[in-house]
Formats: C-alpha cells, structure tokens, sequence
C-alpha cells in the first residue's frame, strides 16, 4: 500500500501545481496570445515594470496590507487576552461571534459592507477597505493567538504579580516575551489574509483606488496579455513565502508546552 | 459583578506594594474586548442588519423613486421561474465540487497518514497546504492557461496523439467544477488528516491482522472514525462554493450563471440593490441552515 499511496499523493501535487507553474512559465513566453512552442523572453516583465495601473494596484495592496496586519493584530491580540485568560459571562457567544467575517460568503458580507458604507456615507475607497480587511483578519489573528495561550501556562504570569508586579507590568515582561512568536504568526497571516483578498476589495474599490487582485481580475474580464501572469507570478511568490515564514514562526499544530 | 472575574491572581485584591490602584477586573475585559467588537459590529454586523432593511425596499434609495417597503423581492424565485434553475445549477456545482474533494481529499488524508512518515509527512502537508492561502483569483485565472482550446491540456495531447482535436473544455460547468475543486481541496485533506491522526494505529492493525480486507479497513474503520473531518470538511467547502462567483465568471463564461453571479450583478450592473440583498440573504439563510444541522459535528470538530 505505501507506493501506491505515495503515487496518488505525488498525482495530487500535480493537480495542485501544474496549473500555477503553466501559469508562471507562460509570463515568460514572449507569445501575446500563449502560444507554444515556449520562447524565452523578459518583455513581459519590463512591459509591467512602466504599467503604473498594475504597479500602482500593487502598491496599494501592499499598505492596505500591512496597516492591516498591524491594526488587526493589536486589536485581536487585546481580545485574546480577555478570550483566553479570562471567565465571564457571555463570553462563548462572543467567540461565536467570531465565526461570521470567517464563515458566512465573502461575497454576502462584501455586499453587506457595500450597501452600509453607502447609506451611512463612509463610502467606498481606501477607508472602507482597511474596514473590511481588518473585520476578515481580526478572527484570524484571535485563533493564532489564543492557541499561542494554551501553550503557555497562566501560572507564570501569577506567580510574577505575587511577587509583586502589576498585572500590566506582568503580562508584559512574562506573558508577551512568551507569545511573541503567535502575534509574529498572526501579523504575517493578517497581511497574507489582506493580500489575498479579492471579494470584499472588489465591492468597496474605486476606479481610483483599486487593489491588486481587483485590477487583475479587471484585465482578465476586459482581456489580457502575459503581463497579469507575470504580475500574478510575483503576488503568488509573494504570499507563498510570507505563509512559509509563518509557518516557521507559528509551526501550526505545534502545541508543545513551552515551558 | 460576581461573573466578571480574573482567574488569575489578580482576584485575590491588591498584592505587593506594586500593585497600586487595580481597575475591576470587568472594566479591563470591556476595554480589551470593545475595539475588536466595535470593529466587527462596524464592519460586518451593522453592514449585514442594513442589508436585511435594504432587502425589504421596492427600489435602490439613490433616485427620487419613493421607497416603499414591500416583500416582492422575496417573491423573486417566483415572479422570475429563470433564478429557480439557476438556484439548482448553484447547488449542483456546489453538491459535485464537494462530492470531488471528499473523496479526493479524503484519501489523500489516508495516503498521508499511511505511507509517509516525520520530515516527509511535514513537508507533503505543507506543500499541499500552500495553494491554499495564495490568492484564489490568479488559480483560477492559470487553469485559464491549461483548460483552453491550444491550451496546456491540448497542447500535452498533441504531444502523444497529434491529430487529436481540441480536449480543452474551457467554459463550461466541468471547467468550474474543477477550478473549485483546486480551489478547496487542500482543505479536505486538513480536516481528514486531522481526523485520521487521532485514530490509534493498533486498530488498524488489530483488523489486519484479523484477516480484514482494505476495503473492509477503509469502510469499516477510517471512514467512520473519520467521520467528522469529512462532514466539517463539507461543510465548510459547500458553503463558500455556492456562495462563489469569480471561479463561474472566469471559467464558465456564458455558461456560467450561479446565485454568486446573478447577487454580484444586481451590485455592479443592474444596480438593484433590494433584489440583491434579497438573494444574499436567501443565501444566507441556506447558509445558517447548514451551519445549524451540523453544528454539533463542527463544534468537535474545531475543539481538537
């Protein structure tokens, strides 16, 4: 049975991978119509370099991003804390609570978030994005971090503030040191969740202000050239390593006590 | 207060001459919980509530057109047959998609969980992982490279047999079935594995060593104790595919009519926002309603 198993997992890769690398190879076919024979050629990579739509799009994903990561993983961190080491009353339903941004369709709550932006008058553009992605990420983030909690024992931070410390001070110089590599983990995952995001982005975008895979997913409607597959090549690389350096800080699945 | 309580030491009063002025407790879980769920209520709830108002209007409130609450846009799928087939068209994508993973995904799981071992097993789990948090878009976008007609697929065919015609099957309801398939995958095989690890290897080898056939280890043994990955799997692969749009728009082409585009046209084409989050929320409703039957297995699911 081993080889045989070992076969049908090597043919699932391949079903995984062998659309994204046709992809990526056919971003380096000088062809504008993807037509083989494969012809080795730069063009269009230096034809995106002067695209200052697509360039531009990228830019703005990247802030949206990392405003995100940061806001989001400052907010669910302080929840964590109250979710994990804390007991009162309603506090199942608020983990619960959690579940819809994650659970219910992207394409239900974007048009949700695209209807109350308009009537109340936030409106649409960068505003509304960091709104919507921060909403997405939040959860995440409380999930990374409040497994970052049970790997670390409560009693610590007790016996720090019965020797004399604050809570403040004790959850800062004993608590945080120790869940420094989760909140790490969570801030990468936030800014992958972000990058990554098209539903909601796709609602809450202006002509002015797009993201990324709005302005991909424009091209690919309206027609495109081997530009998007070489801008496309560079955001996979791009959440492709940002989820395997998370993978190394946040080792999903590890719950060894760090004792 | 009695309910609002630290567990920890905090409870037992001021300790040490450090702890000077100490807040009750319940003031500091407010004013950690509050942002994240002022934000949610911002961002998701409030947003969901107006929609359902919205949902009830006879038109967009944007002209001079006098609003008037009325239940038609819930009588859609009976004032208009056409969405009934399209509601169904929706289902069946969604019922085949997850049919494909399960059975797919689920040995995949057992595969894993029987032939590797440590490192390899670790960086397999990865690997197959990794499709998954990159961006759905551009997947979908590259079987474009592969399913179209002179794409990959025929391309590989000619290589073999060249006087084959066209295999590429671009635009159609298999092309979506697959894309989503690729799409949601990786996550069956997550929740099967995770079920499957728990299962003692003693077992297995308790029935093999009885005279149990594979199959009978395969029907008798991992499909039942696997049980709960399998249906949270489902579950969670169901709901975001009936829920999908962008994977019927780029690989279905005309054929390519779900409930997701249909909601996404009334917000970006027809501007009938009341119709729109009528659907949305019929959807939803369907939603709920699934969520609702298996919550009992989804919560086990996620206590692991």
């Amino acid at each position: 049975m081993k080889p045989l198993g070992r076969i049908y997992l090597v043919a699932i890769l391949i079903f995984l991978y062998t659309p994204i690398l046709v992809m990526m190879a056919m971003g380096f076919n000088a062809s504008p119509l993807y037509e083989l024979p494969f012809s080795f050629s730069l063009q269009w990579y230096e034809a995106l370099w002067s695209n200052t739509v697509l360039l531009t799009a990228g830019l703005n994903s990247i802030v949206i991003a990392a405003i995100t990561a940061v806001l989001a993983t400052a907010l669910g961190t302080m929840a964590s804390v109250a979710l994990s080491r804390r007991t009162f009353r309603g506090r199942s339903f608020l983990q619960l609570m959690l579940l819809p941004p994650i659970a219910i369709p992207w394409l239900i709550t974007g048009t949700a978030m695209l209807i109350f932006f308009y009537w109340s008058g936030i409106g649409r553009g960068m505003h509304a994005l960091l709104i919507g992605h921060v909403a997405l990420a939040i959860p995440y983030v409380v999930l990374v971090v409040g497994t970052g909690f049970r790997t670390i024992r409560a009693d610590l931070e007790e016996a720090a503030m019965s020797l004399g410390s604050t809570p403040v001070h004790a959850f800062f110089s004993v608590t945080l040191p120790l869940l420094y590599p989760s909140i790490l983990g969570a801030a990468l995952f936030a800014f992958a969740v972000s990058l990554d995001q098209f539903v909601i982005s796709y609602f809450l975008a202006t002509p002015g202000y797009t993201t990324l895979p709005v302005q991909i997913y424009s091209s690919i409607r309206k027609g495109f050239t081997p530009e998007i597959n070489a801008i496309s090549t560079v955001l996979l690389l791009g959440s492709m390593t940002v989820i395997l350096i998370f993978a190394r800080f946040a080792k999903p699945g590890d719950t060894r006590d760090k004792r | 207060m009695q309910n609002d309580r630290l567990t920890s030491a905090s409870e037992r009063g001021p300790l040490g001459p450090r702890s000077r002025r100490v807040l009750p407790s319940w003031v500091s879980t407010m004013v950690l919980l509050l942002p994240t769920y002022g934000w949610l209520t911002l961002a998701v709830f409030l947003p969901l509530l107006t929609m359902f108002v919205f949902s009830f209007m006879s038109a967009t409130p944007m002209g001079k057109a006098p609003i008037v609450f009325t239940l038609k846009q819930y009588r859609a799928f009976i004032d208009q047959p056409y969405l009934v087939g399209i509601g169904i068209n929706s289902l069946l994508i969604g019922f085949w998609t997850t049919l494909f993973c399960a059975v797919l995904g689920f040995l995949a799981a057992v595969a894993l969980v029987q032939s590797t071992l440590g490192k390899t097993r670790e960086i397999l789990l990865i690997l197959i992982l990794l499709p998954f948090w990159t961006n759905g878009l551009v997947r979908v976008f590259s079987w474009t490279m592969v399913l179209r007609e002179n794409g990959f697929l025929d391309n590989l065919l000619h290589m073999i047999a060249p006087d084959a015609g066209s295999i590429g099957f671009l635009y159609t309801r298999y092309a979506i079935v697959v894309g989503l398939v690729h799409g949601y995958l990786p996550y069956m095989i997550l929740t099967c594995y995770i079920a499957l690890v728990a299962i003692d290897d003693a077992i297995i080898e308790a029935a093999s060593s009885l005279g149990a056939r594979w199959w009978t280890i395969l029907f008798k043994i991992l499909v039942p104790l696997a049980a709960p990955g399998l249906i949270s799997g489902s579950v969670l692969i169901f709901i975001p595919v009936i829920g999908s749009f962008m994977e019927p728009r780029i690989l279905g082409g005309r054929v390519g009519v779900t409930m997701g585009t249909v909601i996404e046209d009334q917000f970006t084409q027809a501007f009938n926002w009341p119709l729109g989050a009528s659907l949305s929320f019929t959807l939803l409703a369907v939603v709920l309603a699934i969520f609702a039957t298996f919550s009992g297995v989804l919560r086990r699911g996620t206590a692991v």
